[in-house]
């Protein structure tokens, strides 16, 4: 007697709950050579609209934890990470057509990489920050600290190793994220926030929505409560409209990461090369002091 | 706006009281008698109405008139002992200019503070028409002497209250006396003399709805003016099954006796979505006639912020932030 699949519900990940759209939508996922994967949630509006709730309400405690908390807590999303790496090199075969060889190479990327971030968490305001020379007895004090609540688009081919790149740097800083995950292959995401809810992460520090890109990025770029959006997930996104965002998002003056460009066209990094700083520097704020010098 | 104030003596209230349960003397035991005859309450269906009503989906320009008129019915209440007179002074700028990006904002209907905080609130609105209510009676337990509750309520009338928020006494009303409970408020209305009085019943240590109805029903037979739901110290607060169970009490009440008492939930109203279902509750159980300042109110004060915020994104399209409100 054969056993009866027991298939795994794809929700969103908002608040540290996986609740489902609050639209009641899902949509069919497929693999790379077309066969149906999952249903996976089909985020709207409003799921967007909960989960910047959510992101401004975990900002404060976020922020606030100290960056070397902030890095053993990336750290442990690492080792969560490496403890899902047969679910994931599954999943990231299916959906971007690798072979299963090819996939773990960008799950073990994708781990190293969350680590490589997890690193920077108590450095960044060592190379972002400066002790400045002035022309009197005080001290200027230069520290970058977190934007806010941060949108990403996420990248809509490299749906792990591309989703950690962009989602680690943003909240190693002590930001809050909300993410609209690959349009196309989002079930990563989806375990990924499994991951996440089992690692430390308060609840709200990464909410996930899975969704149409070019349906809810709208709302994402012109909601007020947001204070910078990341467009690399522009780049092969079906009609969604780059300048449309940009003037969105000039509404409260976001900040603006916007996506690479070849040829006049956005297009996706090379998510292998080594990371730099550009995403972290992308969204910090730097605060500059003055502080009397006693003698 | 305009509150119809009946100043009725005490004598009057137990007259018309004796009238209403049929008898010729006001006893406890009358009181008791006429309170225990008053249906129960349904509790499994009261909740299920009211999540059925709260099904309901209210959108565009409804949504616009019922964000408004929410805004209109807010009692904006600030009731902590670090109160300060800036503070309240602040709560009274607020009231008057709720949304200063907007101007076509509506005002709430009162500022509602405690009593020795009535002439600074008093000062600060001027005649722009919202009202100052003030808590009285040993707010929020209701734990004195009668004579330091009407001195209470007294001096915030003195100082210029329009209405007075009274707690009734729960203790009195748990062990069945009622008739304490009814003289306690009558004499407070007279203490009021012209301004406007809302029994707080503290429903949530009533424990059951049909202790709710009864003190519903006492509370109205004393002659208050409005019944209200909870002082906001006490969780559980307003709830929308006690609302319901007390709209129906206002909406049988003028079926009985002709005269319109008003309803004001107090406590743990937070959002828009909460304020709507409660006025979808308003119009389903009592009518439209309750659905203006003057007979329904909302006793919060972080409300207020979340129905700017939902202005503002019917006004612009985008959904806001608390960076566009002020922090109370």
């Amino acid at each position: 007697m054969s056993r009866l699949d027991v298939r795994k519900t794809y929700k969103l990940y908002i608040g540290g709950k996986f609740p489902r759209s609050e639209s009641g939508r899902s949509y069919a996922v497929q693999s790379a050579s077309g066969e149906f994967l999952a249903n996976a949630s089909m985020g709207s509006r409003k799921d967007v609209r909960d989960a910047v709730v959510a992101a401004r309400a975990a900002f404060g405690g976020w922020a606030a934890a100290t960056p070397y908390n902030r890095g053993q807590v990336l750290y442990r999303v690492a080792e969560v990470l490496e403890g899902r790496r047969a679910q994931f090199v599954d999943e990231v075969a299916a959906g971007e057509g690798l072979t299963a060889r090819a996939a773990a190479g960008v799950v073990d990327a994708a781990v190293d990489r969350v680590v490589w971030y997890a690193g920077w968490t108590d450095k960044i305001a060592q190379v972002l920050g400066n002790l400045n020379p002035v022309a009197g007895p005080y001290f200027n004090v230069s520290a970058p600290e977190p934007t806010g609540v941060v949108g990403v688009l996420a990248p809509q081919a490299s749906s792990l190793l591309g989703l950690v790149s962009v989602v680690a740097p943003v909240i190693a800083s002590g930001n809050t994220v909300v993410v609209v995950s690959s349009a196309a292959r989002p079930l990563p995401a989806v375990t990924l926030g499994e991951v996440l809810a089992t690692s430390d992460v308060p609840g709200g520090v990464v909410n996930i929505v899975t969704a149409q890109t070019a349906e809810v990025a709208t709302w994402l770029a012109a909601h007020r409560d947001v204070n910078a959006i990341d467009l690399t997930g522009v780049a092969g996104a079906e009609g969604v409209d780059w300048a449309g965002l940009e003037a969105e998002a000039a509404g409260n003056l976001k900040r603006v990461l916007r996506p690479q460009v070849a040829n006049g066209e956005p297009v996706e990094p090379d998510w292998t090369a080594a990371p730099g700083l550009e995403r972290i520097r992308a969204f910090v704020e730097t605060k500059t002091v003055w502080h009397p010098k006693g003698l | 706006m305009t509150v119809s104030t009946t100043t009725r003596s005490a004598a009057e209230l137990t007259a018309q009281a004796r009238d209403v349960l049929g008898v010729s003397r006001l006893t406890n035991r009358a009181l008791t008698s006429w309170l225990h005859g008053l249906p129960g309450v349904d509790q499994v269906g009261c909740e299920g109405r009211v999540a059925g009503l709260g099904t309901r989906s209210i959108k565009t320009t409804s949504k616009a008139w019922a964000i408004d008129t929410a805004i209109s019915m807010i009692d904006l209440t600030t009731l902590e002992g670090s109160d300060t007179p800036g503070k309240v002074r602040s709560l009274c700028a607020k009231a008057l200019v709720p949304d200063p990006l907007d101007p076509t904002t509506p005002r709430p209907a009162a500022i509602c503070v405690y009593g020795d905080m009535v002439a600074t609130a008093k000062t600060a609105l001027g005649d722009s028409g919202i009202h100052v209510a003030a808590v009285a009676t040993a707010f929020p337990s209701g734990r004195a002497s009668m004579a330091v509750k009407l001195a209470d309520t007294r001096d915030a009338v003195k100082a210029g209250a329009d209405e007075i928020d009274m707690v009734i006494d729960r203790g009195a009303f748990l062990s069945g006396d009622y008739l304490t409970v009814f003289n306690q408020i009558t004499e407070v209305k007279q203490a009021c003399g012209d301004a406007h009085l809302k029994v707080i019943m503290e429903t949530g240590e009533l424990v059951t709805y049909d202790n709710v109805r009864r003190a519903s029903y006492l509370s109205m037979l004393a002659g208050g003016d409005f019944i209200k739901t909870s002082t906001g110290k006490i969780q559980p607060a307003a709830t929308l099954p006690v609302t319901l169970v007390m709209l129906e009490a206002v909406r049988d009440w003028r079926d009985l006796t002709g005269v319109q008492v008003g309803v004001k939930p107090a406590g743990g109203i937070r959002t828009t979505k909460d304020a709507i279902k409660y006025l979808v509750m308003v119009s389903e159980i009592a009518g439209e006639d309750w659905l203006t300042p003057e007979w329904f109110r909302f006793g919060a004060s972080g409300l207020l912020n979340d129905l700017l915020l939902q202005r503002q994104k019917l006004a612009t399209g985008a959904y806001s932030g608390a960076d566009y409100v002020t922090i109370d």
